[in-house]
């Protein structure tokens, strides 16, 4: 078979047309409806402008993030994960990001021990006012993700062995 | 060793006889010399066949999360002081009733692994004697002063740059036949349905490729993370000798590290994962 861009996406796994042409960073925001979700929305009609390379997933709070999400996400072809909430004190639901933080303190070492790269993933609290810092944070991330490059180890594990 | 034995006996006669249990779970010879196999002793005539030696390597407590055990009245089980931790996990996450289960405790100086070696539990055991039981037999050992001593392991992963430790568990996990012997060895692991099964939608892919063996050793260590008592049962029972408790010990010291939590200690503590402070740590959180 010849080299074709379609056989060449399908092997990235990437789905998009272009992907098989020029790589763009796919990151997957795990967003809480009540402060990140709003605080993104602001962004937008504030008519702010950033990197068009966020996929946004609406949660009801940080505290039903499940650290499976990630590994979905990264088996599925992301090339950075963000999980953003409410500051802390701030939980529509009390306390669901003081629970978050500290899944995420435990899933990060476990990250961390099986060797992950961890400037793959990034934790933030964003409130519902605070569009600027969601548009900053996009950006640095997408920056950092554009130095990396594409993220293949992990989804590319399925191929080897 | 051989007056445990009579003990145990003696205990778990009296216990089957006066009908203060159903069952009595404990230890028998295996079909090997150096094994032991676990055994379920309903009637007093067949308490004989319990015993108590170097080669009790199994936690009996995963025989309390079976339906069958789960369905007595009350159960009686012998247990060494690192089984009766597990005990203390399932009472907090209240798997187990109190009045339910009779704790035969037995002291203990350690036992050994198939090929005659010293696991690392023990040689860093805080636990010899126990203190958590309704009955108690053997002589009082003296524990090692530094339980921190099992943690020396994790050292030659710290040592390596995050490229490194990562190669090592691809190599490792690539050993891994989801056979999911670490998940029923586990007396923690106590779902009835596990994720791993659950295929709608598919969480943990089921085939052993690299990918999936990778997801599935992450999320297990995960859920047991803060729970995990460090029996090494998981560890004991992996056919392809994957060092499974390198990840859950530095899951423990993560969480006693982070939160100050030892788990199977008390069994009125919060597991740390079902609670907060307000003052985690914050500082990797933009």
């Amino acid at each position: 078979m010849s080299e074709s861009p379609q056989s060449e996406t399908q092997k990235d796994g990437a789905g998009l047309p272009e992907a098989a042409t020029s790589w763009e960073p796919r990151i997957v925001a795990f967003i809480c409806n009540w402060c990140t979700y709003t605080g993104a929305d602001l962004a937008g009609t504030s008519r702010m402008k950033y990197p068009p390379y966020v996929r946004v997933i609406k949660i009801p709070c940080t505290g039903r993030f499940d650290p499976l999400f990630m590994i979905k996400a990264f088996e599925r072809g992301a090339d950075g994960v963000l999980v953003s909430g409410c500051h802390p004190g701030d939980c529509h639901y009390t306390a669901g990001n003081y629970n978050a933080r500290r899944k995420y303190t435990v899933f990060k070492a476990l990250l961390e021990t099986l060797g992950m790269d961890m400037d793959r993933v990034w934790f933030s609290w964003i409130s519902a006012s605070e569009g600027g810092k969601w548009v900053d944070t996009i950006r640095k991330f997408t920056e950092v993700i554009q130095e990396k490059g594409p993220f293949r180890e992990y989804r590319e594990m399925i191929d080897v062995g | 060793m051989s007056d445990r034995t009579d003990k145990i006996r003696e205990v778990a006669r009296k216990w089957l006889a006066d009908g203060t249990v159903e069952a009595v779970v404990g230890w028998e010879q295996g079909t090997y010399r150096e094994k032991c196999s676990p055994v379920l002793v309903r009637k007093p005539e067949d308490a004989d066949r319990l015993l108590f030696n170097d080669r009790c390597t199994n936690n009996l407590m995963t025989y309390l999360k079976r339906d069958p055990v789960r369905g007595m009245e009350k159960v009686g089980v012998v247990a060494k002081g690192c089984d009766i931790k597990s005990l203390i996990g399932l009472l907090q996450e209240s798997q187990v009733e109190r009045e339910k289960v009779m704790v035969l405790a037995v002291t203990c100086e350690g036992v050994k692994k198939d090929d005659g070696t010293v696991p690392i539990k023990c040689q860093a055991c805080d636990v010899n004697t126990p203190t958590f039981y309704d009955e108690i037999v053997g002589e009082k050992v003296a524990s090692n002063p530094d339980p921190e001593a099992r943690f020396k392991d994790l050292e030659k992963l710290d040592a390596m740059t995050p490229a490194e430790r990562n190669s090592f568990w691809r190599e490792e996990l690539d050993k891994c036949i989801r056979c999911y012997a670490c998940r029923q060895a586990c007396p923690l692991c106590i779902c009835s349905r596990c994720i791993a099964e659950k295929n709608q939608p598919q969480w943990v892919e089921t085939s052993p490729h690299p990918r999936g063996n990778f997801s599935w050793n992450l999320v297990r260590a995960y859920h047991l993370a803060g729970r995990c008592v460090e029996c090494e049962a998981c560890e004991t029972a992996c056919p392809v000798n994957i060092p499974l408790m390198l990840l859950n010990r530095a899951m423990a010291r993560t969480v006693k590290g982070a939160f100050d939590y030892e788990a199977g200690k008390d069994p009125e503590v919060q597991p740390p994962l079902r609670t907060f402070n307000l003052d985690d740590d914050n500082s990797f959180i933009l």
